[in-house]
């Protein structure tokens, strides 16, 4: 729905079948209660879902994580990571993927509680930067934030935030390298 | 007001409720119980106030003249039930039982035993439509809550909802309507809404025979809901009702 979004790693597809399933539960709950989902039930509903798939030997389980940001009138912005196994935890912040134990160092070094969304969104493109692997491979960072900014609505990061933000952050890089060097 | 409200009257022979046979009142010619009947809803400055007559009515007898046709469904909501007796408990027993396994998964710091008033009023709604073929039941959602302040939903016959500012419902409701336009006002206090109310209701009792008893009301506001009973020989205009608590 508008307040909630999601990012998957792992099989594509496997991650989009989690993205249909979110929006059919928005959908089917907006439909019989007349509101928004709340953060906490969407992240129930879906953890069931996921861990349904660990359950029967006919179907295998996910091969996908996922993070998934919802604003929720009573709790605020929440961030859920949902895993394969059905868990389903909220975070203050989270990694996932390759990269995710580095990354993880990175977010533990943050003061998280103090964060702009701003501010965030220049760390956030920071630690992809510098936790990205094959330093020969081309990449493209791609933002999305739910914030104060955005209205409450899970966007994409408007592009000239973006760009600052990218290009601070391999600026970063660089001198880390040229002090390494 | 809410114009697609339409008096509920169940008019389907059935085999007799509660009626003894030694009245002689054949079986055929018993309907089902139904609560013929007056309820209203309005907000007032800070909250609302619901009322109902008490009469339940089989066909011509009376078979219950102080029932309670406003029900809690939580802390801050309670309906109003017009049209079958029956439908209208059932519906109410499944809106609450709902209700309640929401707010169960809502793990929230807020008082568990309050609810949205919107989302009651959808529940019931969706309960009213998706099963308009077999249900008689016409319904005032009324309550408050801190997100929209106080709220009024009719639901009516064929499962729409409407929000409003006051409403009225049951087939006594069909002699009052012009009254209530005529006299409604915006952000009443709550002592003006109340007496507003009740003497709609009592309007309703003089002219309807499917309506009667007791005014019941029930004001719901951010402190809390509480029930007040008006006793006929309270109203002058009913004064040919029997008392509820017998004099002398």
């Amino acid at each position: 729905d508008r307040h909630a979004g999601m990012a998957g790693t792992g099989l594509a597809p496997d991650a989009r079948q989690i993205v249909s399933r979110a929006r059919s539960e928005c959908a089917q709950y907006l439909s019989f209660y007349g509101d928004r989902i709340p953060a906490q039930i969407l992240a129930d509903r879906m953890a069931h879902y996921m861990h349904l798939f660990t359950l029967y030997w006919s179907v295998r389980p996910f091969g996908a994580s996922s993070l998934m940001a919802v604003k929720d009138e009573h709790d605020g912005y929440a961030l859920y990571l949902l895993e394969p196994s059905g868990e389903c935890q909220r975070y203050h912040g989270a990694a996932i993927g390759k990269g995710r134990q580095a990354a993880k160092n990175e977010i533990e070094k943050l003061d998280l509680g103090n964060l702009s969304a701003a501010e965030a969104v220049r760390h956030v493109a920071r630690i992809v930067y510098a936790t990205h692997d094959e330093k020969d491979k081309e990449f493209e960072c791609e933002l999305s934030w739910i914030c104060d900014a955005s209205g409450g609505e899970f966007k994409r990061v408007p592009k000239h935030v973006v760009d600052e933000a990218v290009e601070a952050a391999k600026a970063a890089l660089e001198s880390d390298d040229e002090m390494d060097a | 007001a809410n114009r697609a409200i339409l008096p509920a009257r169940s008019s389907r022979p059935m085999a007799s409720y509660g009626v003894p046979p030694a009245l002689g009142v054949a079986p055929e010619m018993m309907e089902e119980i139904s609560t013929g009947t007056t309820i209203m809803a309005c907000q007032y400055d800070g909250g609302v106030v619901l009322g109902a007559d008490s009469r339940t009515s089989t066909g011509t007898y009376v078979a219950n003249r102080a029932s309670d046709k406003i029900t809690q469904v939580t802390d801050n909501v309670w309906m109003c039930r017009s049209g079958s007796a029956a439908d209208t408990q059932n519906v109410c027993a499944y809106v609450k039982n709902l209700v309640e396994e929401h707010n169960m998964q809502r793990r929230g710091d807020e008082d568990p035993g309050m609810a949205d008033v919107k989302l009651v009023a959808t529940i019931t709604q969706q309960l009213a439509y998706r099963n308009k073929d077999k249900l008689s039941a016409g319904m005032i959602i009324g309550g408050w809550d801190r997100k929209l302040g106080a709220q009024v939903y009719g639901i009516p016959l064929g499962g729409s909802m409407q929000r409003v500012p006051f409403t009225v419902g049951g087939s006594g409701s069909a002699y009052i309507y012009g009254w209530c336009d005529n006299t409604w006002r915006e952000n009443m206090s709550r002592a003006d809404a109340e007496a507003w109310v009740a003497r709609a209701i009592s309007l309703a009792i003089a002219r309807d025979a499917s309506s009667g008893g007791v005014v019941r009301l029930v004001t719901i506001h951010d402190k809390g809901s509480s029930r007040t009973m008006l006793e006929p020989r309270h109203q002058s205009l009913c004064e040919s009702e029997l008392p509820v608590i017998p004099r002398g």
